[in-house]
């Protein structure tokens, strides 16, 4: 190699006039490969027939006995119908000072206006969910029963525990504090096309 | 360019057959020479040196085995479990090329964090090594993006949520992250799309980007030559009059051979596995995944297989309290550069005004958010290890003697982590993972401190061999 080729930096030898065109050359050429892969990463987006699932459900609750939930799945998510008790209806007031947003106020996962109340909920009687936890979108189970058990405190009242990262939630899926999910459950739209049953997915704003 | 040869009149035919190659493909003799025979490696390897070439022995067995699988394998989320039974019960021999791939992923593991481990005791990250030690990391975390991806693939109930949680991390960043994980899935939810799109990442993207890096690692080694266990540059004292290195030997024959009784003791320990236990009690093939992926419903308990859970138990170890507990470590930091630190004015000022950006951002921004970050650096925080040594000696051998005592802590608090990982939550395992956490990352963001303080011995000159 001779030092005219090897010349890492510019000498008298140097045209000026070329070194610009080939800083021009090379960035139209950027251009143009970010405009290629533009494509690439669109086709990683979800497909027009992905868009278009996701129609509301209609569920019958006429047969949830209180104490029962209906899980039903709505766009790939678990919806929960849980039918509450009395006694568990109960638990609700108590509980405020133990969880990270008892009144719903949270812009994250916008609670509806028809349920952004003490029961979280259209009827105190029926609470109506996403079942998926706020946190890392596994989904929690049931823990309805109250008194000390596994992964939970000795005075619980009953609720859900995600078996992922311990979070728990109180019968209305409101998230306990100093848990990873920052979240209450997600209500979705929905209302009462009769008594008995239920539309997901859809309110009456909409 | 090298010269044409000409066979000498009446050779015998390889002689003549060698010649035409040489003719033809110069290149792949001198890389036989570089690579092979005239690639002069410390004579004072150990059983530390064997994880490098086994390595590469398992990514050639996740290679051929992969391939025989995809030929039977369905990418479909209606499908895909379906078609791995069939390769278990139906396929001729399908269960062992399959128990081959999945033993294959946690040996792999296993021999990476022995590999990674090694460069760490004997320094082999520092100068002239850093460039090796960063491709290094960037092969693991490929081998991380691809034994994720392909545990999506048999689309059993652990695949599904591990991938539903691991996806929905990257929404917790702020402001894209719902985006960013949305065109991850492709859909609203794991599905078909997301399946089929790993399925594309694990056979061809991460491959080709590991193959590479591997090439650029093994490149790298090549050009600066190995470490070894005392950290003594074998290049400074050659022989005068072959210029090659006293303490080398070729890497063939020597090594090859020596790296055979690696090779062997390895297989009969993968395949003992590979027959007798292939889920290894549920470490290395979690029972829940023989359960069909089930939206609704999450298994019990979920946990990544083992070679995650160190990371996973320092997501989970991240809760509010313990943001608080990071905001009064950065305060801290922050007081101590400024009163100790030596630093001028405006760099005093400079470091307050930081403290107080990221403790106003460990406060604005979620828990769930600082997890993430938690578990990304704590992988990250791998690479600038060259740069955070600073060590006057490479091997542990020479360094103060209560050097042994925090390595071994550090492997201990590994071992908690991933233990505690692989268990359901509880207030005492978290407690636990939170000081091994605020452990693991002391280790090394004070090692510019620790490594320079104690008494260091005297590193000799030539490496310490005794013949057998």
């Amino acid at each position: 190699m001779t030092d005219a080729t090897s010349g890492a930096l510019p000498g008298p030898g140097i045209d000026k006039d070329r070194r610009t065109w080939i800083a021009i050359t090379c960035g139209a050429g950027a251009i143009g490969g970010v405009a290629v892969a533009v494509p690439f990463v669109s086709t990683l987006a979800p497909s027009e027939r992905a868009r278009a699932a996701g129609a509301p459900v209609q569920v019958d609750i006429s047969g949830i006995q209180p104490g029962e939930k209906l899980t039903v799945e709505w766009r790939g998510k678990p919806v929960w119908i849980l039918r509450r008790t009395p006694e568990q209806l109960a638990t609700l007031k108590t509980l405020d000072p133990l969880l990270a947003d008892p009144n719903s106020e949270r812009k994250q996962y916008p609670t509806p206006d028809y349920a952004r109340n003490p029961h979280r909920s259209i009827k105190p009687e029926y609470f109506v969910g996403v079942g998926i936890c706020s946190h890392l979108g596994c989904s929690p189970s049931d823990k309805l029963t109250p008194g000390p058990q596994p992964s939970l405190p000795d005075d619980w009242l009953g609720g859900f525990l995600c078996p992922c990262h311990g979070s728990t939630f109180d019968v209305a899926g409101r998230v306990f504090k100093n848990k990873p999910a920052p979240d209450n459950l997600e209500v979705p739209p929905h209302m009462y096309l009769s008594d008995t049953v239920l539309l997901i997915g859809e309110d009456k704003k909409a | 360019m090298a010269e044409f040869k000409e066979a000498p009149a009446g050779a015998p035919a390889a002689a003549q057959v060698t010649t035409w190659l040489q003719n033809r493909f110069p290149t792949a003799f001198d890389a036989y020479k570089v690579h092979m025979s005239e690639y002069y490696a410390p004579k004072n390897f150990n059983f530390w040196y064997f994880f490098g070439s086994l390595a590469l022995l398992v990514l050639v067995i996740q290679i051929v085995t992969g391939i025989f699988l995809v030929m039977h394998y369905k990418p479909d989320a209606a499908k895909a479990f379906a078609s791995v039974e069939y390769i278990m019960r139906d396929v001729p021999w399908g269960w062992l090329v399959r128990y081959m791939h999945s033993t294959g992923a946690s040996a792999f593991f296993i021999v990476v964090y022995l590999h990674m481990w090694r460069g760490m005791i004997y320094g082999s990250y520092k100068k002239p090594r850093e460039l090796i030690w960063i491709f290094g990391c960037a092969i693991f975390l490929c081998l991380m993006a691809e034994a994720f991806m392909g545990y999506l693939l048999p689309w059993g109930q652990m695949s599904y949520w591990g991938a539903q949680v691991i996806i929905n991390l990257f929404a917790a960043i702020p402001f894209i992250g719902p985006d960013l994980s949305l065109l991850i899935r492709g859909d609203y939810v794991v599905g078909d799309a997301t399946l089929n799109r790993f399925f594309a990442f694990h056979v061809i993207a991460v491959p080709l980007v590991l193959l590479g890096l591997v090439v650029a690692h093994l490149l790298a080694l090549h050009d600066v030559g190995s470490n070894n266990p005392d950290g003594v540059e074998i290049k400074a004292k050659k022989d005068p009059k072959t210029g090659i290195p006293l303490d080398g030997v070729p890497f063939h024959p020597y090594h090859t051979v020596h790296d055979i009784v690696g090779v062997s003791v390895f297989l009969m320990i993968f395949t003992a596995i590979v027959f007798f236990m292939p889920e290894v009690g549920g470490y290395f093939l979690e029972y829940n995944n023989f359960i069909p992926a089930d939206p609704l419903q999450t298994p019990a308990h979920i946990a990544p297989v083992w070679y995650f859970t160190p990371y996973y138990s320092m997501l989970r170890a991240v809760t509010d309290p313990m943001v608080n507990v990071f905001a009064v470590v950065v305060a801290l930091a922050a007081v101590l550069a400024v009163l100790k630190g030596g630093l001028a004015g405006k760099w005093k000022a400079a470091v307050l005004v930081a403290a107080l950006v990221v403790i106003a951002a460990l406060k604005i921004f979620d828990a769930k958010f600082w997890g993430v970050v938690v578990m990304g650096v704590a992988v990250l925080i791998m690479f600038p290890l060259p740069w955070l040594d600073r060590s006057p000696v490479k091997s542990i051998r020479y360094r103060p003697g209560w050097n042994k005592w925090l390595y071994g802590i550090f492997v201990l608090n590994f071992f908690v982590l991933g233990y505690l990982g692989i268990k359901p939550p509880s207030d005492i395992g978290t407690l636990v993972s939170q000081i091994g956490t605020l452990f693991y990352f002391g280790f090394f963001l004070l090692m510019p401190w620790w490594s320079r303080i104690g008494e260091f011995k005297a590193v000799p000159d030539r490496v310490t061999f005794h013949a057998h």
